[in-house]
């Protein structure tokens, strides 16, 4: 069957939506203005990279969040996981039906949730009257815009550890405790590292939405809370420099390959199993 | 034993915190007062005020309506592109995937503004056909990705066989080709369906300000504070999800039980 032909449409559609904006914005990225004067300039990447500027620190705090987000993701999912994929655990397809089902509302409105939960007179504040305490202030700090980022992405580091798990053959753990082994040494030798291409899926399918994100920063960090998202955003809503933020979008490209790679590489196996 | 009970309270206490605060955004859609502070008795009146709002139907009605054309479009050109890419050699196949990939492997906001700069750049308005295209763009790459699995388990016998009884080419693909692929295909339009229904940031820089879909509508609701409508809107959201999800179990159940017997 030689019907290359058949997908000269699709690659036309790729070279225009795909190939040719990417090229904008590298091109953007390295021009002075966009209106006329297109000449080369690095001055967007050195203003960005500039400790006077507050963009690294941006950069960095986006990193940190998105980081920290992704250990506490990896600290609560990888129990769940376990005690899902456990079998002793009975109406496993129904506890797993339970736990994806949040994923499937819309991410608006699971953030939105949380402002709800959180504001001066939510429902956190409201149950903290009761004992005298408060109103204290739960929302548009660094804690909210964590709890946001765990809440949202919990599923997608449960989700390929379990898979990774379920696989494990269980006569190499019935051997290590025929052999001596106790639960602790036979987690720490045997069940963890054969789960390792789960937990590195895990942790960039967390970290990568994480560090890329703009609304939840938005809106459980409010307005003063910067991350690079809201950069990247404010410069081509806001701010009208394109190039600027054509600059920080690249950079935040590479970040990501860059760590996409280094995943992979770890990854070699290709048995982290994906989401669906 | 301990150990079991110990799970089971740990498994519940996650439950809650993924659970309580749908709860609570369900609970408060009926309270008849606007600060969630306290109870003032069962209402429906933020339900009354959704269906009368404007904004919310245009909304609904520009969401179903992308999603539907987007998956139809991507599902054809995506179809298409993976029996091309299939039979292509080696280093154009790899070439080809690779870009395919990008999409999925750049983050969304990336994606969403190298599109609007694409479409300011090309004169073409933000607006409905912009967010149409950006919305083809971001699917096909699924399509394609479910569907190439299914061709590469393909007999490729099959189709010489259909040939040889004196099919043609045509005859052929619909005949053999296609009922073979078929899973892979709804899949893939399934998946661009409800990516399409999901999504907001590539809409958000690509719809410009005269168009908005259900996403971009709760973004700009919620970004000017708690709003009960928000939470009407999110129990009817949560419940058609619950239905919908629902009705496939129970129909994949029903398959799986007529397989057995």
């Amino acid at each position: 069957m030689k019907k290359k032909w058949i997908s000269y449409s699709y690659v036309l559609w790729m070279t225009v939506f795909i190939v040719v904006p990417l090229v904008l914005v590298l091109f953007f990225s390295f021009m002075s203005s966009t209106d006329g004067d297109f000449s080369f300039t690095l001055e967007h990447y050195r203003r960005f990279m500039d400790f006077k500027e507050p963009y690294i620190k941006v950069l960095w705090r986006s990193v940190l969040l998105a980081g920290i987000s992704t250990i506490i993701c990896l600290v609560l999912g990888y129990p769940v996981a376990m005690i899902l994929a456990s079998k002793k655990m009975s109406k496993k397809s129904f506890l797993m039906f339970l736990f994806v089902l949040p994923m499937w509302m819309n991410f608006l409105l699971r953030t939105y949730a949380w402002m709800t939960l959180l504001e001066k007179n939510g429902f956190i504040n409201m149950i903290l009257s009761f004992f005298n305490i408060g109103p204290l202030q739960l929302l548009y700090n660094e804690g909210a815009v964590i709890l946001g980022m765990v809440y949202n992405f919990l599923p997608f580091m449960v989700l390929p550890i379990y898979s990774v798990l379920r696989k494990i053959d269980h006569s190499v753990i019935e051997a290590a405790e025929d052999l001596g082994a106790d639960q602790f040494t036979v987690f720490r030798k045997i069940i963890f590292p054969l789960s390792l291409p789960g937990v590195f899926s895990g942790i960039s399918m967390v970290f990568m939405p994480a560090v890329t994100t703009f609304v939840i920063s938005r809106l459980l960090g409010g307005g003063q809370f910067m991350l690079i998202g809201n950069l990247i955003e404010r410069q081509f809503l806001l701010a009208g420099d394109w190039n600027f933020g054509s600059a920080v979008s690249i950079v935040m490209m590479l970040i990501i390959l860059i760590s996409m790679a280094v995943m992979s590489k770890y990854d070699k196996e290709h048995e982290g199993g994906g989401l669906w | 034993m301990v150990k079991d009970i110990f799970n089971r309270i740990y498994l519940f206490l996650i439950f809650v915190f993924l659970y309580a605060p749908i709860a609570v955004l369900i609970i408060f859609s009926f309270n008849n007062s606007k600060s969630r502070a306290n109870w003032n008795g069962f209402t429906l009146k933020w339900y009354l005020q959704l269906f009368r709002d404007p904004d919310i139907k245009k909304a609904l009605y520009y969401t179903i309506l992308i999603a539907i054309i987007s998956s139809i479009i991507s599902t054809i050109i995506g179809t298409a592109a993976a029996i091309g890419i299939h039979s292509m050699s080696k280093w154009k196949k790899s070439l080809v995937m690779n870009i395919t990939y990008l999409p999925i492997l750049n983050p969304d906001i990336v994606t969403g503004i190298s599109l609007m700069i694409l479409f300011i750049f090309l004169k073409v308005r933000l607006g409905f056909v912009s967010m149409l295209l950006a919305h083809v763009t971001f699917n096909i790459p699924y399509v394609i990705l479910s569907v190439m699995p299914k061709l590469k388990q393909l007999n490729k016998h099959l189709y010489e066989a259909a040939l040889d009884l004196g099919a043609s080419p045509t005859y052929a693909f619909f005949k053999v080709i296609l009922p073979e692929i078929m899973p892979g295909i709804i899949t893939g339009a399934l998946l661009a369906f409800t990516l399409s229904l999901d999504d907001f940031v590539i809409s958000f820089f690509t719809a410009g300000s005269g168009v908005t879909n259900l996403s971009i509508a709760i973004y700009s609701m919620a970004r000017r504070g708690v709003n009960p409508t928000i939470n009407a809107l999110s129990t009817l959201m949560f419940l058609s999800v619950l239905i919908l999800l629902f009705i496939v179990n129970k129909r994949t159940s029903k398959d799986i039980k007529e397989e057995k017997n």
